[in-house]
């Protein structure tokens, strides 16, 4: 690795250590460092900003303003002005939100699923994950207010005593779809809040001023007693259990959208898990983006190491074939099944108008997974951030074509259509994407990145043991 | 064969409740429009202008299909009306979040325009793409503001709208017909599109009653519902169209 610097006070290696030993100390952060020194290392970052933190901070709330000035255009004027039309009823919108919803789940799959597993490589990557699922789904939250014809009356799908004297209808894929992303969200935001509580005692006690009454309040009181610590752990356990049959719900109603319809393409029983797993895909790969990005711009080389980018590439290369075998497994029955509207639907999507983002799609998805079968290309930074972006790009097309590709044909040839976006859906949808890197770059200064406790009691947890030659890393009996 | 082609009476409490049901004759239908231009006279439906129209936003709620068969210069033309279905299962209403679609005692499937709010899963839902969005704030420059009609409601930008078997008509025939004691005869009440209709392609009535018009039309050999492969059990019952070459 040539961009890999060496651990700054680290203890030199034993000559007679052999590589796996040192791959292993390096996932596991076990240098010889003083919590005192990790503190430091891990707050540095977030008092330092030069100007071009504030001018990129400039820039994202610009393109911010002028999304929220798109938005309440579209809503004084009407759905019309964006590009939407019968049959193609709905658009970008859609798409932008299952695709959010989509990156959400990254942060669950490595938070909870990683830490039931205890695969102990994810401490130093698991905050920036959480925080990836919370405002991620606050972007994917807007859409469903944004697409409504008449957003003023959102309420009315909020189950509430009402004058109308009626309830939701909770027949509609809709209801789930709101009941789920609003359980997800309060869910993830208060797991990622839970572990941060210790942290946020960590920085209340390194600062002082306006941020020493932040972290204060947001510290709850924690001291660290052991009893502090018991409910802290019993609380995540609870959490990491509960929020996966959560995670894995979201995206399947999100599917289901889509797939309770009888419109040809969408009415299939494969899409939930389809959906889950490009989610997964997605997510992750926006996740290793974000991590190469905070290493370099906060300088976190030391925490977010060539081990991490190794372990998560290869859990983006699995979900990416995963992403593959499902495709196949749909495209495949319905493409043999040859009916004329579906025919129809994949000429069109393979051979005509839709096929250069067809074969975007195709080769931005499978590609990265075949790059990122070689641990070089994982384990290298520019490479990882360039095939995550791609891989990101391939699956923000693959809703696309689900979305609007797929209602441009129908049962009756009469009312196929087209559908361009507008400047309006273009504008509201760049406002959620600088709305989500503004707020995730908001939080790396005010919160710490690196979960510091987390990555102590990993270092806790472990010791490295001399067997015969070998340097191994056991496990210590804190369990 | 005249089981397949009638709307089930499913969702009737009983058997003398009213079945509304339409016979589209396609060996009748010439496209000349009529229909289409009664439907907006009637039901307030607003003209969105060439350039809407021409991205796929005309707001008919009856439309005139027009196909071509075989090659040129042996070509003929086929027109299909095609309106709201009225389906028994209809797709359109599980998918609504407010129940701004929802289903009536007597089989109609009816838009609530005070409780829809836009999603507009509805639309994509509909195999036969027979609702429509208020993509704007309705127009209607004059002189057509002088003759919307009082019976029907406006609608505002934001929500969907579709055939609702000209409803005001119907309520209206049904409450002097109680009124007065005697009871609705077949073919008293008619939607716009089917009086409008100077070939009378399009009859309505009732399908529950067997001695009604559209009942016996129903019984036809040419009879067959549209995408009824689907299960959605519509109302609306088309008679083939034969050799007629237009």
């Amino acid at each position: 690795m040539s961009d890999q610097p060496e651990p700054s006070g680290g203890k030199p290696t034993p000559p007679e250590s052999l590589e796996p030993s040192e791959q292993v100390r390096g996932r596991l952060l076990l240098d010889q460092r003083t919590d005192r020194e990790i503190d430091e290392a891990v707050l540095r970052p977030m008092f330092e900003t030069g100007p071009r933190f504030w001018i990129l901070v400039g820039i994202l709330g610009a393109i911010v303003a002028w999304g929220i000035y798109a938005w309440i255009y579209q809503i004084y004027w009407g759905m019309g002005v964006a590009g939407i039309n019968r049959p193609v009823y709905w658009g970008l919108y859609i798409a932008t939100f299952v695709f959010w919803v989509g990156i959400s789940h990254a942060g669950t799959m490595i938070s909870a699923v990683l830490r039931l597993l205890k695969a102990d490589w994810r401490r130093p990557i698991t905050r920036g994950a959480e925080a990836m699922t919370s405002f991620a789904l606050m972007m994917a939250g807007l859409y469903p207010l944004i697409h409504l014809g008449r957003v003023w009356k959102f309420y009315w799908m909020i189950p509430y005593p009402n004058n109308r004297f009626m309830w939701p209808n909770f027949q509609s894929p809709l209801m789930w779809d709101m009941v789920a992303i609003f359980t997800y969200l309060i869910g993830s935001t208060l797991y990622l809040y839970l572990a941060l509580i210790p942290d946020m005692a960590m920085a209340r006690d390194h600062t002082d001023g306006w941020r020493y009454k932040l972290y204060r309040g947001m510290a709850l009181g924690w001291r660290g007693t052991q009893g502090e610590w018991h409910k802290l752990h019993r609380a995540l356990s609870i959490f990491s259990v509960v929020i996966i049959p959560v995670f894995l719900s979201v995206h399947s109603i999100v599917s289901w959208d889509f797939a309770v319809t009888i419109q040809p393409r969408w009415h299939s029983t494969i899409f939930a898990p389809y959906f889950v797993i490009g989610a997964v895909y997605s997510g992750l790969a926006a996740l290793a983006a974000i991590l190469v990005i905070v290493r370099r711009t906060m300088r976190l080389q030391e925490f977010l190491r060539s081990e991490h980018f190794d372990a998560l590439g290869k859990l983006v290369m699995v979900a990416g074939m995963g992403w593959i075998y499902f495709w196949f497994s749909g495209f495949i029955v319905e493409w043999y099944g040859n009916d004329p509207v579906i025919r129809e639907l994949i000429h069109e999507e393979i051979s005509g108008g839709l096929a250069p983002f067809f074969w975007l799609q195709m080769t931005a998805n499978v590609l990265p997974v075949l790059f990122l079968a070689f641990r070089r290309i994982r384990t290298n930074p520019a490479f990882l951030l360039a095939l995550a972006l791609l891989i990101n790009v391939g699956m923000y097309t693959e809703r696309a074509l689900i979305v609007f590709g797929n209602l441009e044909r129908n049962y009756l040839p009469f009312n196929w259509g087209t559908y361009r976006p507008t400047w309006v859906e273009v504008s509201v949808i760049a406002m959620t994407f600088a709305g989500f890197i503004l707020l995730y770059t908001l939080f790396s200064r005010i919160v710490p990145y690196v979960p510091v406790w987390e990555i102590k009691e990993g270092r806790l947890r472990y010791s490295l043991r001399r067997i015969g030659r070998l340097l191994v890393p056991t496990a210590a009996e804190i369990e | 064969m005249e089981k397949a082609v009638k709307p089930s009476a499913k969702t009737q409490k009983n058997a003398s409740e009213r079945r509304w049901g339409m016979v589209i004759d396609l060996d009748r239908c010439t496209g000349c429009q009529a229909c289409v231009v009664a439907c907006h006279a009637e039901n307030n439906v607003p003209v969105v202008g060439e350039r809407e129209a021409a991205s796929g936003r005309t707001m008919h709620w009856i439309r005139i299909e027009r196909y071509w068969e075989g090659e040129y210069p042996n070509v003929k033309a086929r027109f299909m009306p095609v309106l709201c279905q009225q389906c028994t299962q209809a797709p359109c209403e599980p998918v609504c979040p407010v129940f701004a679609t929802y289903h009536t005692a007597e089989g109609l499937n009816a838009q609530i325009y005070n409780r829809c709010i836009g999603t507009r899963f509805c639309g994509s839902a509909c195999p036969y793409k027979v609702r429509v969005f208020n993509w704007f704030r309705p127009e209607f420059p004059e002189p057509l503001g002088e003759q919307l009609n009082p019976d029907v409601s406006e609608r505002s930008r934001g929500i969907i709208e579709k055939c609702s078997f000209c409803i005001q008509r119907l309520r209206r025939a049904e409450l002097d017909a109680s009124a007065s004691g005697n009871p609705l005869a077949d073919g008293a009440v008619q939607p716009a599109c089917v009086q409008s209709c100077p070939s009378s392609a399009l009859i309505f009535g009732d399908m529950n009653d067997p001695e009604s018009h559209v009942s016996r039309l129903a019984l036809s050999h040419r009879a067959f519902r549209l995408l009824d492969f689907l299960g959605t059990d519509p109302a609306v019952i088309y008679l083939k169209g034969g050799e007629t070459n237009v």
